[in-house]
């Protein structure tokens, strides 16, 4: 009973990880660029929701209306100032340049609300679960992350399948000159790319800041998960970064199932396993990179 | 393949097609004026002028290396020339990007199809109808002139076959209704009976008012369906003339590089 529950729980944390990093394998899908701001994104966005509750009593899913759309301009702003001329400049640029980002804002956040944990509050809903048989419960909160997860995953996946800016975001990363001879503006296009990004991420750090306590150093643990994520499941693979959520999520709750401490090894080792034997991913996307 | 493209006689000429237009008297459609472009320190063009006016079809030939794609690529503003301007509809468009030469209507079918590999053969044509210029080319249309790219539709476009690959990175570049159609190298890699059938979709191409400007290395094949030929070396014109008055020895000597 005790495994089956791990497994349970690892999978709906699977789908909140899967949230954390759908806007990651979003962006990287298109514009092979791994944004090592991600996971800080993600408690900036938890900080937002914070404020709009502290000033507002705004409780965390209504801050959603908010944050979402304000950090959906950011990333549009950003992509536009700064990723851009980041892309311009190599392989290695974009990598430092969010690297540094994530530098600056993660102390930004220090400068203005200090070291202290903090916690989003969701009210009664946050503790309250149904029970499936003895010993065996699943948490309403937990669910409907998993749900979020889910959810965030099909509509990317809808939206690159089925829209006319979606269709244009795979044939920019199939063939970025090809593309423009079509009439595709790409940086306009990536920076379209980077707002969805950091659209999902602010209901991830919501979500995330709601389940347990974030500082501003969170976004360290946060961006390791997301990227755990998205390489087991293949790189570029929407639907395999869920799949590596899951994987990562039922690892840690198997190896925390053993003992508390051996959770977040647990998944790393199976990242490391998967790394070692199929380099590329469970679900790798079906063109190259 | 022996269905690749609807054979269909050439009903209307070219100089019908100018008069329809309205352009009978105007300036060219398109006007490469004393263009040097190139990569790095080797100018692949140098001082080289070419201009096509509207409704007409241009064949640039010449042998590898001449300078053929560097000036299809000029003019579609994948590579900004060093000296000289394009023109296009009397508009100086050599600071316009790729992308937005698109939208007034120029569009460049590549060297190497370069069709989009993760996308179905129908979304690659969605794709190219990505700046939505009003035209007769759509779905319907564009599988009406390739019947057979009709019956891959649902297919990857990694998984056809080159000759259907041509066809269909033809057809996307319809799909974005351009005044001005730039073809470089049909027949690169093809079997000489496949490059006549995607060949023979050209007069209905033509036929709906489009300028085309062809470059090929198959020169037979480019003057059979150019009304003037213009043939380059090393990024200079050598020969020019109307496609049916074009002598042979004259063009072979051209072509190589040979002095007579």
């Amino acid at each position: 009973m005790n495994t089956v529950n791990a497994v349970v729980q690892g999978v709906l944390l699977g789908g909140l990880y899967a949230l954390v990093a759908a806007g990651l394998s979003l962006v990287f899908g298109v514009m092979r660029i791994v944004n090592l701001a991600h996971g800080v994104l993600a408690v900036l966005a938890a900080y937002g929701s914070l404020l709009l509750g502290e000033h507002l009593g705004w409780n965390p899913f209504l801050s959603l209306l908010v944050v979402v759309p304000a950090m959906a301009a950011l990333g549009y702003a950003l992509q536009r100032a700064l990723l851009d001329r980041a892309l311009r400049g190599g392989e290695l640029a974009p990598l430092l340049v969010t690297f540094g980002l994530a530098i600056v804002i993660q102390n930004l956040l220090l400068e203005t609300f200090s070291a202290d944990t903090q916690r989003l509050d969701v009210g009664a809903f946050g503790g309250a679960s149904i029970e499936l048989t003895d010993g065996l419960a699943i948490g309403w909160f937990p669910l409907l992350a998993a749900a979020a997860g889910v959810l965030v995953i099909a509509g990317l996946g809808q939206f690159l399948a089925r829209t006319r800016t979606g269709r244009a975001m795979r044939a920019t990363s199939d063939d970025q000159e090809a593309a423009q001879l079509m009439g595709i503006d790409n940086r306009r296009l990536y920076a379209v790319a980077t707002a969805i990004a950091l659209g999902t991420v602010a209901i991830a750090g919501v979500f995330l800041g709601s389940r347990s306590t974030f500082d501003p150093s969170a976004g360290a643990t946060t961006l390791i998960f997301a990227f755990e994520a998205v390489v087991i499941g293949g790189l570029g693979s929407l639907w395999g970064t869920l799949l590596g959520g899951v994987v990562l999520g039922v690892a840690q709750g198997l190896g925390a199932a053993i003992d508390p401490a051996y959770g977040v090894l647990a998944g790393h080792l199976v990242f490391l396993a998967v790394l070692a034997v199929r380099p590329r991913g469970l679900l790798p996307s079906a063109v190259t990179a | 393949m022996s269905e690749l493209t609807n054979e269909h006689s050439r009903s209307a000429n070219a100089t019908d097609e100018r008069q329809r237009g309205g352009h009978v008297s105007s300036a060219p459609l398109l006007h490469v004026d004393d263009v040097d472009a190139g990569y790095g320190d080797v100018p692949a063009l140098r001082g080289l002028t070419v201009t096509v006016a509207e409704g007409e079809t241009l064949a640039v030939i010449g042998a590898n290396g001449a300078g053929k794609s560097t000036l299809l690529k000029t003019i579609a503003g994948v590579l900004r020339p060093t000296r000289g301007e394009v023109r296009f509809d009397g508009r100086v468009v050599t600071a316009l990007s790729a992308h937005q030469r698109v939208g007034s209507g120029i569009s460049l079918c590549p060297e190497g199809r370069r069709l989009f590999p993760s996308l179905t053969v129908e979304e690659n044509l969605q794709v190219g109808a990505y700046a939505r210029r009003p035209g007769p080319w759509d779905l319907p249309a564009v599988y009406e002139l390739f019947p057979l790219v009709a019956e891959r539709r649902a297919r990857p476009a990694a998984n056809l076959s080159g000759g259907e690959q041509q066809a269909v990175a033809i057809g996307r570049s319809l799909m974005a209704n351009p005044r001005l159609l730039l073809l470089d190298e049909v027949s690169l890699g093809l079997a000489p009976v496949i490059v006549r059938q995607l060949y023979a979709a050209l007069p209905r191409i033509t036929e709906q008012g489009t300028t085309v400007l062809v470059v090929e290395q198959d020169v037979h094949q480019a003057i059979s369906v150019a009304d003037r030929v213009q043939c380059l070396l090393e990024g200079r014109t050598v020969l020019e003339g109307a496609a049916d008055r074009i002598d042979p020895a004259e063009l072979a000597a051209a072509y190589f590089g040979v002095r007579r």
